[in-house]
């Protein structure tokens, strides 16, 4: 008979005991599993979700609040710049550098599904020029429409929207939708747009946002700034009046503003030229920033500290279940000194008898730390649709990380640790005084 | 086949007084032999069933089985011999509770460093009455059962002496002759020498030698 049978036998015999202690190792590496998984996630979508772009052009303001609010649609916006600017990066001084530039006007929000959306105003550029994201072979994934098609830049009122937002508010190709001026519920509704689109699911943030012909959006209460008086002429209308056949004439590009433009550039050293202009040239209305690197910092600055504090703690929650065995097998120890001494007796050295311990400890931690590894997935697969809903990640019962592979060796020295001292004591069991025997 | 020469045992009193517990000039059982050992309580009976088993050292003097100087052995071999070479039934059975019958019989040759017999073990429950009930826990077996498993158990590995200390104490007389009977019809099949020690004037007449420690154990008075 094996040792691992005779470990499993005595945990048998003291099945609650074994049970509640094999459990609260469970729930220590299920949290563990939890932080790691969720971590990794978490990167690799903040990772996933700035691709396709060298840089991000915006206001002057906070470099990490420009990535916040163009990328992952969270923050305020910074303060816009004037459309020249982006001009600049289409037929001006920076277009020789640059592949593709696609602004981005933000603000306005939509309500629906119990939760508030942003509305990007864009051109339609920006699913026909620009991938989101990249497969592992490095080929890039391209937006793809799930029902109907990209708006066109001559329908101003024409929008698409992503694969949550019209999942949660059940909106499909042909509904019209209203935003919100401001980025809060309480805002006052705009014009309504037409959905021509619904994206496919990108895994980005993305999904969690409405886009909007930015020609259309312009024409919005409080989008367009007010024109320049001409000497001697009276003061133009700020929305231009519709044609001849009341259709809507485009704003004129002096009033048009933009929050942000996303920047592709055509190699890297365009890049470093265009950071190099846009940061510490004359003319310093904007600044250009590195989303990766910015979501670099937010890694190293809040994502890793709040990881490293969270993984401290389910450490010290495996040390105290790997503890709890120390606790449970050694307070056993007393009752079972008559077996181990009827085991010496029957020819067990005393090597055996502290391996069958060790043994035990052992097989309670994989045991339990195999449970946690399946509750720590099965927990990750029905908070699931929860997670996605609030964080916009998305995560699945087959989310591994590799750091997990590293817990089955980390759980057999560990337990390997606590189970030495109840060991150690069946080690030094006094075969004659345990089995009760007289003189 | 065992031959006891000149074996000295003291144990220590709580203020370090040594304490002499037995001094066996000579004791000697041939191969296929069956002795009961008698003896006052605390005369050291468990202590000379100890001593032979290997479990407790002694301080002095020669054991020898088969050959094998036991009192010679480091701890390690003295265990592998004792796993390979004796049987031990004990007063109360001492069987493993978690474990079923024949768990309790593979158990015993768990430690041999030998494969484990399963069918061996089957075979030896079986002959003694247990073919139905192998895979039974203690706890669900009657008390003559559960020592014919503790039989069983000791004679897993064919030892060559089976220890046997007070086997029927804790059993009521109805089933001291059917424990004894097993004993014997065991160790007379597998052709296993046996040491009894009893209490019991019954049983040890039934037996052709019949040793009192008293005569024995020159330690005078020994408790």
């Amino acid at each position: 008979m094996s040792f691992w049978k005779i470990a499993w036998r005595n945990m048998q015999q003291r099945a609650l005991a074994s049970s509640l202690t094999g459990l609260s190792m469970a729930l220590g590496v299920a949290l563990m599993i939890l932080v790691i998984v969720v971590y990794g996630v978490v990167v690799d979508q903040l990772e996933n979700d700035a691709q396709g772009y060298n840089l991000i052009v915006g206001g002057k303001g906070g470099s990490l609040q420009l990535v916040l609010n163009t990328v992952f649609h969270l923050d305020k916006p910074l303060y816009p710049i004037p459309y020249s600017y982006y001009k600049r990066f289409v037929d001006g001084d920076l277009a020789p550098y640059t592949e593709v530039a696609i602004p981005y006007c933000l603000g306005d929000s939509f309500v629906g599904g119990g939760q508030v959306f942003r509305v990007v105003a864009t051109t339609p550029d920006l699913f026909e020029r620009l991938p989101y994201g990249a497969n592992e072979d490095g080929t890039e994934q391209n937006y793809e429409f799930a029902d109907g098609r990209n708006f066109k830049t001559e329908n101003f009122f024409e929008a698409v929207v992503g694969s949550r937002v019209a999942r949660k508010c059940g909106l499909k190709v042909g509904d019209l939708f209203e935003p919100t001026h401001g980025l809060g519920s309480a805002g006052d509704k705009h014009r309504q747009f037409k959905i021509v689109g619904v994206l496919k699911r990108t895994g980005t943030a993305n999904d969690r946002a409405l886009f909007a012909n930015m020609e259309g959006f312009y024409l919005l209460e409080g989008h367009a700034l007010t024109p320049e008086p001409v000497e001697g002429q009276p003061t133009p209308p700020t929305i231009p009046p519709p044609d001849e056949n009341g259709n809507p004439r485009p704003l004129p590009e002096a009033q048009r503003e933009v929050t942000s433009i996303l920047v592709r550039c055509k190699d890297s050293f365009g890049a470093q030229i265009l950071d190099t202009q846009i940061n510490k040239g004359k003319d310093r209305i904007a600044q250009a920033v590195a989303p990766r690197y910015q979501v670099q910092r937010l890694q190293d600055s809040f994502v890793k500290p709040v990881q490293m504090v969270l993984m401290v703690l389910t450490v010290l929650i495996v040390i105290v279940a790997g503890i709890s065995i120390l606790v449970s097998i050694y307070n056993s120890m007393a009752e079972r000194a008559h077996d181990i001494a009827v085991m010496r007796a029957l020819g067990a050295s005393r090597n055996a008898v502290m391996s069958i311990v060790l043994v035990e400890s052992i097989l309670l931690s994989l045991l339990g730390g195999l449970a946690g590894v399946l509750i720590g997935h099965t927990v990750l697969a029905l908070a699931a649709p929860v997670v996605e809903e609030h964080a916009g990640v998305a995560v699945s019962f087959w989310d591994f990380n590799w750091q997990e592979a590293l817990l089955v060796p980390g759980l057999v020295a560990f337990a390997s640790l606590v189970g030495f001292m109840p060991a150690m004591t069946a080690y030094r069991t006094d075969v004659g005084r345990a089995l009760g025997g007289g003189r | 086949m065992l031959l006891l020469e000149d074996v000295s045992k003291a144990y220590r009193e709580p203020d370090g007084t040594p304490l002499p517990i037995l001094d066996v000039e000579r004791f000697q059982i041939d191969a296929g032999e069956q002795v009961v050992l008698r003896g006052r309580s605390g005369c050291g009976k468990t202590t000379l069933l100890n001593c032979i088993a290997g479990l407790t050292t002694v301080d002095r003097g020669q054991i020898t089985l088969r050959g094998t100087d036991v009192t010679g052995l480091p701890e390690v071999a003295r265990d592998r011999f004792r796993a390979r070479f004796i049987g031990y039934v004990f007063q109360t059975f001492n069987l493993l509770q978690g474990f079923s019958a024949i768990e309790n019989v593979l158990l015993g040759m768990t430690f041999t460093g030998q494969r484990v017999d399963h069918d061996r073990a089957a075979t030896l429950l079986a002959d003694l009455g247990l073919g139905h009930r192998l895979t039974h826990k203690p706890a669900a077996l009657s008390v003559g059962e559960q020592q014919r498993v503790a039989v069983a158990r000791a004679l897993a590995n064919k030892p060559a002496l089976l220890l046997a200390d007070e086997p029927t104490a804790n059993v009521d007389s109805a089933h001291q002759q059917q424990v004894i009977d097993v004993l014997r019809e065991a160790c007379s099949r597998e052709e296993v020498a046996m040491l009894l020690v009893t209490h019991s004037p019954e049983v040890a007449d039934q037996f052709d030698r019949v040793e009192h420690l008293e005569d024995v154990n020159r330690v005078v008075g020994a408790v």
